[in-house]
C-alpha cells in the first residue's frame, strides 16, 4: 500500500512539472526556441502574485487572476521586441540571450525581494486532503495534477480546433509560406509566448503554494521541464505530461527507498529514457 | 496604369545581384507568362513582387500603391497570392485546414470558397481530411492553387506550377486557368514549358540572367525569337 501511494504521489507531481514544462513545450513547438529564462519567469511570475497577495489581501487564485494578463502583456513584449530579433537560423543566438535574460531576472529579484525564501499562503487546501480506496491524497497536489491535465487539453484544442492553432501549425512549419499566406509570423510568435506566461503564471501558484521558493531557484524547475519536455518527444504536449510523471514518480519512489535519492533519481530515469528512445517517447513524425 | 508593375527592379542575394532592372506590367483581367532557362531570375522576381525579397517602394506598384517595400502578409492582404514554386504545403495541416489558411485572420469576399475549389478540384474533397504530404504531387499542386484563391486575390502568381509533374497531370492543372480567370484574377505563370505557356498565355516576357530579354504576345512570337531570347541567340 505505502509503494502505491508513493508512486501516485509521483503522479500528481509529475502534474507539476508538467505544468512547468507545457509553457517551455509550446513555445519550442512552434519556434524552436529553447527559453533558458522559463524556470525564472515562473519564479517571477510567483513574485508577481506574492506581491498582489500582500498589497491587496487577495488569495493567490484570485491574485493570480490579475498577474496572468500582466504576465500575458510580458510575454507578448519580451517576443516581440527581444527573442524575434535573435531568431533565425542560428540556434545560438536566442539561446544566449535567454540565458542572459535569466540572470537579469534571478538579479533583479534578488535586489527587489532580497534572498529571503518565501511562500504562497495556500491557506486551509494546503493541508486537506481526501480519502479514494485507502489512500490519503492532498488536495493540492490534486488540484496541480487536474489543472496540468486542463491546460494540456486546452492547449490541444487551442492547436488543433481554432484557426489561431491553424497558424500555429503553419508558422511552426514553414514562416516563410505562412507570410505568403497573410499570417505574420512575428505576432505568431508573439501570441504563443503571451499563452505560455498564462501557463506560467498558472505554474506559479502551485510553486509557491506547494514549497519556499527565492530568487534562485528558477534553473532548477527548468531542469525538470527539461527533462519532461525530452521524455515527452520534443512538441507532444500529452508527451510532456507522462515526460513529468516519469520524473515526480522516480523521486517520489527514489526519496522513499533513501530520501538523498530523491532528485538522483529523477535525472536517472530522464538519462534511461534518453538511452532507450533518444527521441522521447512521442516524437513528432515531422521535424 | 496597368493592375501590377515593375519598375527598374533589382534583386540580391547578399552580394550576387539577381535581377537588373526588371519591367514588367500586367493589365486587369490578363494572364502574363514569365518563360526563362534555370537560373534566369524567374523565382526571384516572383519573390520580389510577393514580397519575401523586399525592395526599393517604388519598384513594385500595385493598383497604383507602391508595394515594393512591404512584407508578404500585406501584400497577400492586399489581394496578390502566390503559388510557391515547390509547392510549399504544410505538413501538419490536412488539406482542408491548408486550404483554410488562405483565408487566415480575415473575411474575405469573392467567388472561391471552400465549396468552389472543391467543385474546381474535386479530388481535394475526397480526400480534405488527408495530410497535405500524403497526396500525389499533382494533387498537391491543386492545394496550393486552392490555397492562394482562397483569399480571393486579384493577382495570381503562379511559380513553377507544372515542374517534376507528368504531362497529363499538367493537363489537369492548366485546365483549371480558364475558370480562375473567368473568376475575375489577373494571373502571372512563370513556366519553363513554353508551349504551355503560349497556351495559357495573352502575353509573355522571356528573361535571361536577371533581364528581360523578349516581351510580345503569344500569336506574334516566332519560335527563332523566343529561342534566341531564352538560350541568348545570335548564337543560333
Amino acid at each position: 500500500m505505502i509503494w502505491i501511494d508513493t508512486i501516485i504521489q509521483g503522479v500528481l507531481l509529475g502534474g507539476l512539472y508538467a505544468l512547468f514544462a507545457a509553457g517551455l513545450s509550446l513555445v519550442f513547438g512552434i519556434m524552436r526556441l529553447v527559453n533558458l529564462a522559463h524556470g525564472d519567469l515562473i519564479v517571477f511570475a510567483a513574485y508577481l502574485i506574492l506581491l498582489l497577495v500582500s498589497l491587496l489581501g487577495l488569495s493567490p487564485f484570485l491574485a493570480a487572476i490579475i498577474a496572468a494578463p500582466i504576465m500575458f502583456c510580458v510575454g507578448w513584449a519580451l517576443q516581440r521586441h527581444v527573442l524575434n530579433r535573435v531568431l533565425g537560423p542560428d540556434i545560438l543566438p536566442p539561446l544566449l540571450v535567454t540565458f542572459g535574460l535569466s540572470v537579469v531576472l534571478q538579479n533583479a529579484l534578488l535586489e527587489v525581494f532580497s534572498a529571503d525564501s518565501q511562500r504562497l499562503p495556500a491557506g486551509e487546501i494546503a493541508t486537506a486532503s481526501v480519502q479514494m480506496g485507502g489512500l490519503n491524497l492532498g488536495v493540492l497536489p490534486l488540484l496541480t495534477f487536474a489543472s496540468a491535465i486542463l491546460v494540456i487539453v486546452g492547449l490541444n484544442q487551442l492547436f488543433y480546433r481554432t484557426e489561431l492553432g491553424r497558424a500555429f501549425r503553419a508558422t511552426s512549419d514553414d514562416a516563410v509560406t505562412a507570410g505568403l499566406m497573410g499570417i505574420r509570423p512575428d505576432r505568431i510568435f508573439a501570441t504563443a509566448t503571451a499563452i505560455a506566461m498564462l501557463v506560467v503564471t498558472l505554474a506559479a501558484i502551485y510553486l509557491g503554494m506547494r514549497a519556499n521558493f527565492d530568487p534562485n531557484i528558477g534553473p532548477a524547475r527548468l531542469i525538470y521541464a527539461f527533462e519532461a519536455v525530452i521524455i515527452g518527444g520534443l512538441g507532444s504536449l500529452w508527451g510532456t505530461l507522462v515526460g513529468g510523471i516519469i520524473i515526480g514518480v522516480a523521486q517520489t519512489v527514489g526519496a522513499a527507498i533513501n530520501p538523498e535519492w530523491q532528485i538522483l533519481a529523477g535525472h536517472l530515469a530522464f538519462l534511461l529514457v534518453l538511452l532507450i528512445k533518444p527521441r522521447g517517447l512521442f516524437p513528432r513524425a515531422v521535424d | 496604369m496597368s493592375l501590377l508593375e515593375t519598375h527598374s527592379l533589382t534583386a540580391h542575394y547578399g552580394d550576387f545581384q539577381a535581377l537588373f532592372g526588371m519591367d514588367i506590367h500586367l493589365d486587369e483581367g490578363e494572364t502574363v507568362a514569365i518563360i526563362g532557362a534555370n537560373g534566369a531570375g524567374k523565382s526571384t522576381l516572383m519573390r520580389s513582387i510577393s514580397g519575401v525579397l523586399t525592395n526599393g517602394p517604388d519598384q513594385v506598384r500595385f493598383d497604383g500603391q507602391p508595394i515594393g517595400g512591404l512584407a508578404a502578409d500585406e501584400i497577400m492582404a492586399r489581394g496578390v497570392a502566390m503559388v510557391p514554386e515547390g509547392r510549399r504545403l504544410f505538413p501538419s495541416l490536412s488539406v482542408e485546414e491548408n486550404l483554410l489558411i488562405g483565408t487566415y485572420g480575415r473575411k474575405v469576399q469573392g467567388h472561391w470558397s471552400l465549396q468552389t475549389i472543391y467543385d474546381l478540384f474535386p479530388i481535394l474533397k475526397e480526400r480534405r481530411n488527408h495530410p497535405g504530404a500524403a497526396l500525389s504531387g499533382g494533387q498537391q499542386q491543386m492545394v496550393a492553387i486552392g490555397r492562394a484563391l482562397m483569399s480571393n486575390p486579384r493577382v495570381l502568381l503562379c511559380d513553377e506550377i507544372s515542374l517534376g509533374l507528368a504531362p497529363v497531370i499538367i493537363k489537369d492543372i492548366y485546365d483549371a486557368v480558364p475558370r480562375i480567370q473567368e473568376a475575375g484574377a489577373s494571373l502571372i505563370v512563370v513556366e519553363q514549358d513554353i508551349s504551355q505557356a503560349m497556351k495559357v498565355a495573352d502575353r509573355v516576357y522571356c528573361m535571361m540572367e536577371g533581364r528581360v530579354t523578349l516581351e510580345g504576345t503569344a500569336d506574334t512570337l516566332s519560335r527563332e525569337a523566343i529561342h534566341d531570347a531564352y538560350f541568348g541567340g545570335a548564337a543560333a
